[in-house]
């Protein structure tokens, strides 16, 4: 069975099924002399459920970011909320229900209100409002929030997880997460990736039937697959990959704290990108030395309106003070295409890719741009920060851009905020016909950064997530190859670096090619880091130039794979 | 008593971020405060309430505070739904 891939890794382990709770309560007709001793049990317990959330909320604020704890301080205003509380309380002094009952019964009948409203962000509130109502008698019936014994070999296997499970499970006995709900955005799939976990999410509702409780399970975070009750060979392949993973993951564990240098020294550096508050930590522990591209686009989903400076500012300064000395390339947002907001009510377009998105939309409503370069610029007090915009394909745009950064600093110094006045920005190159006007876009630059997953879709005309033309999504094409050679080409004849931060960036084979060609900064996911600054070290700019060369000769793609493949072999 | 009619302005409406930075407002007063919108009244403290109203942009609603510091109440959550609910306020 195969999943979304939601965060890398490779487990062996027993499943244990989490259960949905089922609000229950231990129903009991009181007697009006016990009517004081439940509404002061019910108190103590709502009281404690505050407590423990604050707690949680504090935790995961540490361990994972603010936004993912925002959603135990809501848990908290559910606990507290008087309307709730006085139903439960009526239900007690009135309808003589114990605590338990009351409790449960109030829960369902806000559960089942905000179900049934018409506003899909407060549908999704009632998975909260049950969650809480589910901690509340869990404190009521005096059992503790920690998960009883897990054996230490734990695949924890849910519909999907709550904020409350994930927060309370025994992390040093679960070995991953396998949900049937969820994206590689959902809570769980977050959570796995910050605890360093293999996750693999969105397996389907039916997926659930086949699971029994204790169950061996291989999950594969790399791939999405997922094997139940696996025969002998499955296994033993499983157990190979699983020991060749650990050696391989001690071997590069020194490259963890060095800087990327290549074979005769020189240093070139190898940063991440994040999607997310929460991937700072996985990347430093996976020796990343800054982040070149810094996706803002969480900040603007799952959720029904704009978030304003003051929130992004909060956000973005996060990251830079997290990151120290370290470089962080925020990227304005890059909505539209196969992503949408539903709040900004778009029209639909028959080629969303090539449509009203990204830098495009950011032009024309300044109203939604201003106050992300307000909270760029402010953030840049704070770290080490430059700007980025996405899916530049005219020097108009930079310049418009460039005349919205200079409005937002000039508002920023009438209001008095501190900002970094040499805050460096740069561009995208996404766009085939930028690359083609690359030195008049440098004038107005400090950098460049390749974007190869829309480059080789935008130049290949290939819809990324074809399948049946997926043999044309390919970084080495030949024409692929001189487009990022003539972009970094053209960008060091203008005196500005140079760097990608598209999957290519990561590639094990095209990295002689990209070092040859000059390619100043190498940005990819936390989890290829270690890997390409181990392969560095394999080459000299000089040794990699004869392979950029050669590599250009070639004429097809098989071609150009064929021979990187060769002379990675040859790498020492 | 105080009491106040007031339009919402925000896109998003009484709902989501904005009801509970509302709630989060209400609850700092001591005042007994409510909220109505067309003849269902609600607890301004409670943002399961304040949710379930369903005011959504162009909305009228009316708030009404009794208590001690009733005056501050009506004026700060006037004002707030006026600058249009923004995040800005509060935390």
């Amino acid at each position: 069975m195969r999943g979304i891939a939601a965060s890398p890794g490779i487990a062996i382990g027993k499943s244990i099924l989490k259960e949905e709770k089922v609000l229950q309560a231990d129903e009991r007709e009181i007697n009006s002399n016990e009517v004081e001793g439940e509404l002061e049990r019910l108190r103590e317990a709502l009281e404690k459920a505050v407590k423990e959330l604050r707690e949680i909320q504090e935790e995961t604020k540490q361990k994972v970011g603010p936004e993912e704890a925002e959603i135990f301080s809501a848990h908290q205003m559910l606990v507290q909320d008087p309307e709730m509380t006085q139903v439960m309380e009526e239900g007690i002094k009135n309808e003589k229900k114990n605590a338990e009952k009351a409790l449960v019964d109030a829960v369902e009948q806000y559960a089942s209100l905000m179900a049934g409203l018409e506003d899909e962000y407060m549908q999704a509130r009632e998975a909260d409002i049950r969650d809480v109502g589910n901690r509340v008698l869990r404190i009521l019936k005096g059992e503790s929030d920690q998960q009883e014994n897990l054996p230490d070999d734990s695949i924890i296997i849910a519909r999907d997880l709550t904020p409350s499970d994930t927060a309370r499970l025994d992390k040093d006995r679960v070995l991953a997460f396998v949900t049937a709900d969820g994206s590689r955005t959902s809570h769980s799939a977050i959570m796995a990736r910050s605890l360093g976990i293999p996750a693999v999410v969105g397996l389907g509702r039916e997926f659930l039937e086949e699971v029994e409780d204790g169950m061996q399970v291989i999950v594969d975070g790399n791939s999405g697959e997922i094997y139940l009750d696996p025969d002998e060979e499955k296994l033993s392949e499983y157990r190979d990959k699983l020991e060749a993973y650990r050696k391989e993951k001690e071997r590069l564990a020194q490259f963890k704290d060095v800087k990327a240098v290549t074979r005769d020294g020189e240093e070139v550096e190898v940063v991440g990108n994040i999607g997310n508050t929460g991937d700072v930590e996985p990347l430093l522990e996976q020796g990343g030395e800054g982040i070149g591209l810094f996706r803002t686009e969480f900040l603007y989903m799952d959720r029904d309106d704009l978030p304003g400076e003051e929130e992004q500012f909060e956000a973005y300064r996060e990251v830079a003070e997290a990151m120290g000395d370290y470089p962080v390339i925020i990227r304005t947002l890059d909505i539209g295409g196969d992503k949408d907001l539903p709040y900004l009510e778009q029209p639909e377009e028959m080629n969303p890719f090539l449509g009203y998105r990204a830098i495009r939309l950011c032009l024309d409503q300044p109203e939604i741009f201003k106050p992300q370069l307000k909270a760029i610029l402010r953030a840049s007090h704070y770290g080490n920060v430059k700007l980025m915009y996405p899916m530049i394909a005219t020097l108009e745009e930079v310049r418009e851009a460039n005349k919205l950064l200079e409005e937002a600093k000039k508002e920023l110094e009438q209001e008095d905020i501190p900002f970094d006045r040499e805050m460096e920005k740069g561009i995208m190159i996404e766009v085939p016909g930028a690359v083609m006007i690359a030195e008049d876009l440098s004038d107005e630059v400090d950098f460049f950064s390749i974007g190869t997953n829309d480059l080789i879709q935008y130049a290949m005309a290939v819809d990324r997530g074809n399948e049946r033309i997926a043999y044309l999504h390919s970084p080495y094409h030949p024409a692929v190859l001189k487009l990022i050679e003539e972009t970094i080409a053209a960008g060091h004849r203008n005196d500005i670096w140079v760097g990608m931060c598209g999957e290519a960036a990561g590639d094990e084979l095209l990295l002689p090619f990209l070092l040859g060609a000059g390619l100043d900064e190498f940005s990819m996911s936390a989890g290829s880091v270690l890997r390409i600054k181990e392969l560095l070290g394999f080459w000299t700019r000089e040794e990699a130039r004869e392979v950029t060369e050669a590599a250009l000769k070639l004429k097809t793609a098989r071609e150009v794979q064929e021979f990187l493949e060769e002379k990675k072999k040859t790498a020492r | 008593m105080e009491e106040k009619e007031v339009t919402i302005k925000n896109e998003t409406g009484l709902h989501a971020r904005p009801a509970t930075v509302f709630v989060k407002k209400a609850s700092s007063f001591t005042a007994d405060i409510k909220i109505s919108k067309d003849d269902k009244t609600v607890n301004a403290k409670s943002i399961m309430g304040v949710m379930s109203l369903g005011a959504g942009k162009g909305s009228k609603v009316n708030i009404r505070a009794e208590g001690e510091d009733e005056k501050e109440a009506i004026e700060a959550l006037v004002e707030l739904i006026d600058q249009g609910l923004s995040e800005q306020e509060g935390e």
